[in-house]
Parts: C-alpha cells; structure tokens; sequence
C-alpha cells in the first residue's frame, strides 16, 4: 500500500509540473500586462499555443542534422525529470533521493549544452549569436548555482532537495547572514537561467540582443512546442526551488494523507502566484541590461554565493 | 603475478626490433598493434585480479641495475589499479590504431616506439625502487619524445619536441633529487626501506616540492603546463590519446605514491599547495582551452584542467588525513581516483574522434570544419558522447566523479585549520566555474567542428571512419555510459586504493537498494545515475511517442529561415574565435590581455575592414621566455670557452680540481 501511495504522489508531482507550468507563464505574462494597463492575452493562452504548435507540422531547415530533432525531446525530458525531483507539495517524494540538488543543477546545465548545441546546428548566424550568449551567460550562473547549493547544504547538513526543504520547514533556522546572501544570489540566478529581464527579455523575437529566442529560431511545430514548455517548466522549477526553501510552509512530510497533501496543494498554488506576480514587478519595473552587462550582475551573484559559503566555513552561527 | 605482468611488458619491448625489421611494410601495423593490443588486455586483466583479490608473489627482485640494489617490482592495490587504466588506454589506442594507423605516411617512424612507449608506462607503475622507476620514467619520456616528432618536417612538431624534452628533462631532475632526499645517504633506493626512513620536516618540505614540480610538469599543472599543448596534439592521434589520457595519469601515480605512502604522515600544508595548484590549474586549463581553435590543443588543455580536478581530489584528501578525518579522506580519494580512471576515458575517445576527423578532412583547425555530422554520423555520436562526459553533465561518467568531489568539499568545514577554511571553498567555486566553462567549450568544440554547415570542401567531402577506429570509440563511449550510472562499482572496485593509502575505504556501494550511491548517509546525500538515465530515456521517449501519435507527425524541409535573411555562404556561421568572443571578454581582458583591434578603412577606400584579436599567454611571457632568453644569453657569452688552446683547458682543468678540493677540504 505505502509503495502504491508514494508512487501515486510521486507520479502526480510529475503531473502537476507538467501541467501547471504553462498556467505560471500565463500568469506573470497577465499580470505584466495588468500591470502596463493592457488587457493581456487569457491566461490559459500558453495551453492553447502549445496544442497548436503540436499540431503543426515541423518546418525543418535543410542543413539540420538528426541531433537537431532529438534535442528538444532531451531538453524536455531533462527538465522534467529536474522539476519532477523538487519539492513542491510534499517532501517525501519515492524518488526524490536518486537525485540531489548538485545533480538538478546539472540535469539543467545537460538541457542547456544541448540548447546551446542545437542553437548551432543549422549553421546561421543568429543560432551562433544566441548560443555563444547563453554559454557566457551559464558560465557564471551555474557556479553562483552550485555555490548557492554550497551554502544551503552546509546550513541543513544534506545536499538532498527534501531535506534541506524539511530542515528549513522545522523553523530550527531563524534569519541567518548567510542564508540572506543566498537567497539574494538565487533571484539573480533564476533570473538570468529563465532568461528573463534585465538578462534576456522573454517578449521580443527580433533584437540583436536576444539569447534564448535566438537560438530557438529555426525550431517550428512539435519541437517548438517541447522548447517552449521545457521553458515554462524550468521557470516553475525555480520558483519551486526558492519557494520550498525560503518559504517552506505547508509542505507536506513524509506522512502524507489527503489533508496535508491537500493544505501543500494549496500553498504551493499560494507560493507560484506569489512568486509569479513578484516576478512580473520586477520585470516592468526595470529596463533590460546591455549583454557585457550581465557578467557583472551574474558575477554578483557569483560572490554572493562564495561569501555565503566563506561565513559559514568561518563560523557556523552566521 | 607481478612475474606475468613482467612477461607481458617484455613482449612489448621485444616488439620494437621487430618492428624495425618489418619496416614500413603494410603487414607491420597490423602485427604490432595487434600485438600490443592482446598483450594490454592480459596487463589489464591481471591488474584487475591483483585489485580484487591479494595477489600471491606481488613482489620480485631481478639482478638488473645496481649492484647492491637489483630491480624490485611489485603489484600493490595502489599499482593495480593505475596499471588498469594504463592498459586499458593502451589497449583502446591499439585496437583504433589497427583502422588509424594504416593512414600513417611514414609507419616506421612510430611503429617501433609504441610498444616500448606501452612498456615504459607500465614499467614506471611495477618499479619498487627509485633506480628502476626513475629510469623507467625517463624511459617513457623518451620513447614519448620519438612519438611526438614522428613527423618531424612539420616545423611546428620540432619545436614541440624540443620545448618537451627540456620539460621532460627537467621533471627527471626534480624526481631524482626528490628520491636522493628520500632514499637518505646511505642510498638505499627501495621503497620498502624509504618507508621505514623517518626524513625530518624541512627535507620533508623539500621533497613535497620537488615533487610537485617532477611529477606535475609531466602531468600538466600550471604553470609547468607549457609542454602539454605543444607535445601532445604533435603525436599522432593514438599516441596524443595515451600521451594526454594515460601518460598524465602515470605522473598523478607519482605524485600519490609519494605522497601518500613514501613521505610519510602528512602534514596539514601539503594539501594547501595541493588544492591552490590544483584549483588554478582547472580554471587555467579550460580557459586557455576556450581560446583555442585546434581541436587537438583544445583537447590537450582540458587535459590541464581535468588534472587539477584531479588534484583538488587528492589535496582535499591529504587535508582530511592530515587531520585524521580518514572518512573524508577515502571519499575525497576515491574522488580524485575516480576521476583519473574517468578521464582517461573520455580524453581517449575524444582524442580518437579528433583523429578520425584529420584523418577524413585533413584538418586540425576548427574554423576549417564543420557539418561532419552529416558525413561521419558514427563519429560525430560518439565524440557527443565523450563532450558531455567530459562536461560533467548527468547521466555520464565525468558529473559522478565531479559529484563525489562536491561531497567532499562539503564536509571541509570541519577541517580546523583557518588557511583550509579560507581555501577550499574558494576551490570549491573554481571547480564549479571550470566544469560550467568545460561545458562552454565542448559546445564550441563540438558545435563548430560537427555541426552547422561544411565550411570547406575538404570538411564537405570527409568520409565516415574505418570499422576498427569506431569500435574503439564504441568501447569507450559505451564505458563512459557504465560508469555514469553505475558509479557504485567503480567506487568499490577502488576500495582496495583508499584502504592501503588512507587506512579505510568507503561504504560498501553495490549493494544498496536501487544501486544508488550514498558516500557518507542517506539524509546527507545520494546521487542514482541509473534512475536518472533511465527517468529520462523514457520521458524523453514517451513524449516523443505521445507527440507522434496524439499530435502530428508530419515533417517538411525547407530553408533555414534565420529571421528573413538565410545567406547561403557558410563563411556567415558563428566560428570557433566568434563563439568564444563573449568568454573572451569577460575571462580574457585580464588574463590573456585579450584586445580587439579593429581597422575600418576611412571613406571610398575599397580594402576591407579587419578585426584582428590580440591574446598574450602571460605564463609563457612571464616565465618561459626570460629563462630561455637568460639560457642563451648565457650559452652566448660561454661560447669563447669553446675556441681555446690547450694550455688554457688544462690550466681550467687544474683550476677546477684545486677549487673542488677546497670546497671539500672546508665541507668537512
């Protein structure tokens, strides 16, 4: 019986990433508008685009190769299996220890070589621009990324995603230096890997400054689509990630039963829109960045992260 | 066992003279590494049963060498399993030269060094003396040095051969005083006895440097990297394979059996010097990677980046035995060990990708490739297969090693010295700014050479590989595969290793439910790289199956559409140099000196506008080139000692007798 439970919960975690995730870009995109005194497309219009592009047919360039079909099954698998792993409603997931937060970050960093592979295959020179950027760009959010994980592991004593979300839940930490400069550092990464403003802007599709779009051009249809919701998956992935650890309340432990799954249900929903609509703030209240001007923003976060690691190697209270 | 092992070592060097005979005639590549490559395979699987299992007469002394000494060799855990990784290299790099090698225009110039190469390094591993294991190391040096300048009309392999042998020379020298301190004045070279010597702090000091510097100038360490890039991409893509994938790997055993088993206990600042070489090292490494467009130099400086990996593992290691923390010394061990038998893995293979590429376009240089992918399809999956490894990305064997150091590091904060502390999460952050900046790499050198389109004819016209050459990159590939999700055997099979070197072994791994790995407790941290890949096999197929059935299955091909404006000449691709540009700019201003210059011709004028980029390798000018220059400045003004008379030799003669005897009379 508790088998079946825990694969029943494990499997409807996967379906609820899956299917929220477009609901999460629906919403920010509303408030967005909301917020610029437009009306704003319907907010189950990201459901309505992918089952159209679905139905397209693929559009392929000449000079692609097979790998350039594969990619956005791996990029979709990838960061399904990445966003299925975090906490979101409930900690006690069955598989939630075959991966730990070192290994989400790089099952990402696998969906983003071959993001980044893929945006070069065709052979045009907009791919080649927007890989080149997201390469930069990943070459300093992922080392804030893991030295983020660095300082949360060493707070809660484990690098397993539920723990450290059941650790941060009990309330034994109370509001600490270190976990501050951490949460600071996380925003910007999740920033920058979302591709959202001031690194990218998730609107526009023909600016010279464009990273994500541009290396998605050539990709039409069925593919489009898989891009487009792995996307949407990831932003849901680190809203999950911050929500879980620095607003862990309601989230259901290892004994699960309908009430607390239903109370996690609720809070998590309480959490993406929270997050969601703060997202969206920010977004219209700041201009986006020149792209040499990101390295300084990521590198920021960079040291953030290390400075939190250097306290807590220093003393343990901070 | 050891006796067989010596056996099989003697074959191959009785190989060479053979091979001079054959010459360069056809049936001579097949007989050779034919040979070579069944003689491997037995060393390996002889190394194997000597790591399971406590091998009967792992040890043996033959009359050979000094009177007084002989030649001991022996077989301990430690030589067991650096002798598998050897052979297994060897055995890779014969069987892709059964197919590589028939393309070689002159055979007799690498036939006979192959074998003795394969001996040499295997010789190295089995010494148990400092006689027998420094002349074998200088043996492999050389036998190396004859394999880089086998094809000695390129210009630029002479001076790689030059530039390699004074290294190599130089790293000898260091190993032979580090040894004379070791081995004391009665110059009982054995190690059994330099065990037993207890040498006092500040000979100890002298040996962990000289060391340092003898064994890591041969396995790449900035700044005694200069060599490496020159060196190994100069030999042919078999021997660049063994050169960069095994022959490093031989000085890691150096270092490890110096500093783990001869010098004695550790001391808590071995392992700052250890872990600040080998952080500089990785980043360094893959920085310089980055700015190359040479796919085979490219290779070579990740070789120097995955060495410091390597050293940030033993370092972290010798830190946790220092302060008697021998749970976290195994797992930081096992680590850093781990990650020697993963890289020469993938470097082999990738390695062999880049010499199946020159082989069919006769290329080197990236920004003459491009669209291989379409006309080598084997080779282009397979080398994907080793850029991912060695990227650390999930499911492949490098991110399982890279996983097990992050552990480590993690349990660093309970190290108590003040200079660790600060140290190793600085480490900890280069570690992860190499591997985020290896995978940057891997999608240029990948992206560039294998995708997009043909930017030559030659790279339009290449021809898919022989069925030899991609078996062995089959093998590797399939080996990268194995040891990503199932770690757990790998890390078991090194056991033995860590419990000779550090006392204690990790948990037991293969038995856990669900073949997970758990390096210290379940709360703390796991990693399953089979659930992973398999998780993501199948959501990867199943949407691809729900996609095609429920949606649309339909696929038209057209014109790359690059908003509007597709231009049909290749020249308008992103190149190795423009894809690097944003790296570039933010790593290169400060250390490469990178600039940009730019000349726009002014007005009417017809000449085109040119962007030329400046990199300085500061190492080399600040380092290198003034020894070199002082070198021959020196040699310059020595150079009237050559032209005098005899009276005045035998006056200098009698001079520098009477000045050795005073030194010797106040000496005393």
């Amino acid at each position: 019986m508790v088998v079946i439970r825990d694969f029943a919960l494990q499997g409807m975690q996967m379906l609820i990433v899956l299917l929220l995730s477009p609901l999460l870009t629906g919403f920010v995109r509303k408030v967005k508008a909301r917020l610029l005194r437009r009306q704003g497309p319907p907010l189950l219009q990201p459901y309505r685009d992918l089952i159209r592009l679905m139905r397209k047919d693929v559009v392929l360039a000449e000079s692609a190769s097979w790998l350039f079909r594969v990619i956005p099954y791996i990029i979709f698998a990838g960061t399904w299996v990445a966003a299925a792993l975090v906490p979101t409603f409930g900690s006690g997931l069955l598989f939630s220890w075959s991966a730990d937060l070192i290994a989400i970050i790089a099952l990402l960093g696998s969906a983003r070589f071959f993001q980044a592979l893929a945006g070069l295959d065709v052979g045009t020179s907009f791919g080649g621009i927007g890989s080149s950027r997201e390469v930069m760009i990943a070459s300093l959010a992922e080392p804030a990324m893991l030295m983020i994980m660095f300082t949360l592991a060493l707070i809660a004593g484990s690098t397993q995603l539920s723990t450290m979300a059941t650790y941060m839940g009990s309330g034994v930490e109370g509001l600490r230096v270190s976990l501050g400069l951490a949460l600071l550092a996380l925003i910007i990464v999740a920033l920058a890997e979302n591709a959202r403003i001031p690194v990218d802007n998730p609107a526009t599709h023909l600016e010279l400054t464009m990273v994500h779009e541009a290396m998605v051009l050539e990709y039409s249809g069925r593919h489009l689509a898989l891009i487009d919701l792995s996307s949407e998956l990831k932003l849901l992935l680190y809203v999950s990630v911050i929500g879980c650890l620095f607003m862990p309340w309601g989230i259901s432990g290892a004994e699960a039963n309908p009430p607390t799954i239903a109370l996690g249900l609720a809070a998590y929903v309480g959490k993406l829109a929270v997050g969601g609509f703060l997202l969206a703030l920010f977004e219209t209240a700041i201009a986006k960045m020149r792209v040499f001007r990101v390295p300084a923003f990521l590198g920021a976060a960079l040291m953030l992260g290390l400075l939190a690691t250097l306290l807590l190697f220093v003393s343990r209270s901070l | 066992m050891v006796v067989f092992a010596l056996y099989g070592v003697a074959v191959l060097l009785v190989l060479a003279p053979i091979a001079v005979a054959l010459g360069a005639s056809p049936r001579g590549t097949s007989i050779v590494y034919g040979t070579s490559l069944i003689v491997t395979l037995i060393l390996c699987t002889i190394a194997l049963v000597c790591l399971f299992e406590q091998p009967l007469n792992a040890s043996i002394t033959l009359p050979l060498g000094l009177p007084w000494l002989g030649a001991h060799f022996r077989i301990d855990a430690l030589a067991a399993f650096f002798l598998t990784v050897v052979n297994l290299g060897g055995a890779s790099a014969s069987l892709f030269a059964l197919g590589y090698g028939r393309h070689e225009h002159s055979p007799q110039r690498v036939l006979p060094f192959y074998p003795v190469y394969l001996a040499g390094m295997n010789l190295v591993i089995l010494a148990d003396d400092a006689f027998s294991f420094l002349v074998s190391w200088e043996f492999m040096s050389l036998t190396s040095w004859a394999l880089v300048i086998a094809h000695h009309r390129v210009s630029e392999n002479v001076r790689a051969g030059y530039v390699y042998l004074l290294m190599a020379s130089f790293g000898t020298l260091m190993l032979l005083l580090a040894f004379g301190l070791l081995a004391g004045t009665d110059g009982n070279y054995a190690f059994e006895a330099i065990r037993l010597s207890h040498p006092s702090a500040v000979l100890t000091a002298l040996v962990l440097v000289l060391t340092i510097l003898g064994a890591g100038s041969k396995a790449g360490v900035v700044p005694l990297h200069a060599w490496l890039p020159l060196a190994h991409p100069a030999a042919p893509s078999h021997v660049s394979a063994l050169m960069s994938g095994v022959m490093t790997k031989v000085a890691v055993y150096g270092t490890v059996r110096i500093l783990f088993d001869l010098l004695g206990p550790p001391a808590w600042w071995w392992s700052m010097l250890v872990l600040a070489i080998g952080g500089i090292t990785a980043v360094m490494g893959v920085l310089y990677a980055l700015m190359q467009h040479d796919l085979k130099r490219l290779l070579a400086y990740h070789t120097v980046e995955n060495i410091g990996i390597i050293y940030i593992g033993v370092g972290l290691a010798l830190a946790f035995k220092a302060y008697g923390m021998p749970v976290a010394a195994a797992l930081a061990l096992t680590a850093g060990l781990f990650h020697v038998f993963n890289h020469s893995i993938f470097k082999s293979l990738l390695f062999f990708g880049a010499g199946a590429v020159l082989n069919a376009t006769g290329e080197r240089d990236m920004e003459h490739l491009g669209g291989l992918i379409h006309r080598m399809p084997q080779v282009a999956f397979v080398f994907l297969v080793g850029c991912v490894a060695i990227s650390a990305l999930p499911p492949l064997n490098g991110f399982a090693s890279e996983w097990l150091t992050f552990q480590a590091i993690l349990l660093s904060p309970q190290l108590p010295s003040w200079g660790l502390k600060f140290l190793v999460p600085a480490v900890g952050a280069l570690l992860a700014l190499s591997a985020a900046l290896a995978a940057a790499c891997f999608v240029k050198a990948f992206g560039v050479s294998f995708l997009g389109r043909p930017r030559t004819p030659a790279a339009a016209q290449a021809q898919e590989t022989d069925s030899n050459s991609l078996a062995a990159m089959y093998i590797l590939a399939a080996l990268c595969l194995v040891a990503g999700i199932l770690p757990g055997v790998f890390i078991d099979a090194l056991a033995p290793v860590s419990k000779a070197m550090i006392g204690i072994s990790m948990p037991h791994q293969s038995d856990l439910e669900w073949l997970t790995i758990v390096p210290i407790a379940e709360s703390r941290s796991s990693y399953n790289g089979l659930l992973v890949f398999v998780f993501v096999t199948l959501s990867g197929s199943s949407a691809a199956f729900a996609i095609h059935r429920l949606a649309s299955d339909k696929l038209r091909r057209g014109p790359a559409w690059d908003c509007g404006y597709p231009d049909p000449s290749p020249v308008t691709q992103y190149t190795a140099s423009s894809f690097a540009q944003p790296i570039r700019r933010v790593y290169g201003t400060t250390i490469f000196r990178a600039r940009e210059i730019g000349e726009i011709p002014p007005p009417g004028a017809t000449a085109p506008a040119r962007l030329t980029v400046q990199l300085h390798d500061l190492i080399w000018d600040t380092a290198y080139a003034p020894i070199g220059g002082f070198v021959a400045f020196t040699a310059n003004k020595l150079n009237v000692l050559q032209f005098l008379t005899v009276r005045r030799y035998l006056t200098l003669v009698f001079t520098a007798l009477v000045l050795l005897l005073l030194v010797l009379a106040i000496w005393s």
